[in-house]
């Protein structure tokens, strides 16, 4: 067999462990085993990707992963039980960061990710795919700044309404899809760069209006965002790992997301919407 | 190149639909644990990120790369160890 075939089976292996890891994590039985497993499952995915031939250099992404691990472990160790919520929402932050970094990596040198066609253009198909994965990043990373902040109390977990909010998300919903449209004819920076931009601040404006009291439903929202970011970089790399674990984070982030609203009660729209449930968590 | 697409779009469906059926039945007191293993996982965004961080040169992409490796891995190592402190506390409780 080649490496190309042996590369995909071992993503198939992580990503069938994904599965069974949430799969595992609905039951208190065997929530630990899950939690192996998806520990087990990223092992195979990163093990996979660095004896892949793309990689020929070792040493900074070695220092990266430990520098990235050193401080995750001490995070995780360190952390009040209390505040879960607002460390799962930074955590999704450096998702949504990584994502855009990513994007911004496979445009910035598309040639070593074979996305030129003959002319020495990318792909329009790789340009919508790493423009939509750059802007849905963007937006879970400043979403998910503003939902820490609400949950750490850093600012005011009242939702922040103003007249015109929902039109003026709306205006900058369809700009951002006219900039990956526009993407499509005009590859120059700046229209790349316009569009994170804008989504950055759309993040921001997304988040504001929701309360306190609804931000775990927005962390799991954010939550199923950075998968279907995963996903987009996945089509532009045509990467199974992230095609296949990207979309399964997105729909079952989704389907959390709408189960604790139902749990909490409240309507799924309102809450995304925002204006209500304000709160509690920030006194 | 399109009948590539179409496969990857196949298995984009199909795993949506996984993660649509295999999250349905969770016990409310493993909401957050869940958040957070989904999060750790939805870091494998490692692996693009280390495909930009592979080539030798120091390109703008290694560059990006680098960051992007770091910050999935304090997302990889912080996500699964605090969902297993959390289930260890659960398991305490019982």
């Amino acid at each position: 067999m080649d490496m190309q075939n042996m590369t995909a089976l071992a993503y198939l292996v992580a990503a069938v462990l994904f599965v069974l890891a949430l799969r595992g994590l609905s039951s208190p039985e065997t929530s630990r085993a899950g939690n192996m497993m998806g520990m087990l499952g990223m092992a195979i995915a990163v093990g996979t990707t660095i004896l892949s031939p793309e990689i020929t250099s070792y040493g900074w992404i070695i220092g990266s992963v430990v520098v990235g691990g050193a401080v995750g472990l001490l995070i995780a160790s360190r952390i009040a039980m209390t505040a879960m919520p607002q460390l799962v929402a930074a955590f999704h932050s450096l998702v949504g960061l990584a994502a855009v970094l990513v994007a911004g990596a496979a445009y910035a040198n598309p040639a070593s990710f074979d996305l030129l066609d003959a002319a020495g253009r990318i792909f329009v198909a790789s340009r919508v795919e790493m423009s939509l994965g750059a802007m849905i990043g963007a937006i879970t990373f400043s979403g998910s700044v503003i939902a820490f902040a609400k949950l750490q109390g850093l600012v005011s977990g009242k939702p922040v309404v103003f007249a015109g909010q929902h039109w003026l998300n709306a205006l900058l919903g369809v700009a951002a899809l006219g900039l990956v449209a526009y993407f499509c004819v005009d590859q120059s920076p700046w229209v790349f760069w316009s569009l994170v931009a804008l989504a950055f601040v759309l993040g921001f404006l997304l988040i504001i209006p929701i309360g306190g009291a609804d931000m775990p439903v927005v962390v799991s929202m954010l939550n199923s965002y950075s998968g279907w970011a995963a996903a987009g970089i996945g089509f532009t790399l045509h990467n199974s790992a992230l095609i296949i674990t990207g979309a399964l984070v997105g729909s079952s982030g989704a389907i959390l997301s709408y189960i604790m609203c139902k749990g909490m009660n409240r309507s799924f729209f309102n809450v995304i919407l925002g204006g209500f449930g304000g709160d509690s968590s920030a006194a | 190149m399109h009948g590539d697409f179409v496969s990857q779009l196949s298995i984009f469906v199909l795993a949506i639909f996984v993660g649509y059926y295999v999250v349905w039945s969770v016990t409310p007191a493993l909401h957050t644990p869940l958040m957070a293993v989904t999060n750790a996982i939805s870091s494998v965004i490692v692996v693009g990120a280390l495909i930009a961080a592979g080539p030798v040169d120091m390109t703008q992409a290694k560059v990006f790369g680098c960051i992007a490796v770091a910050l999935a891995s304090v997302n990889i190592f912080g996500g699964f160890a605090v969902t297993q402190r959390m289930l260890a506390m659960y398991k305490k409780k019982k």
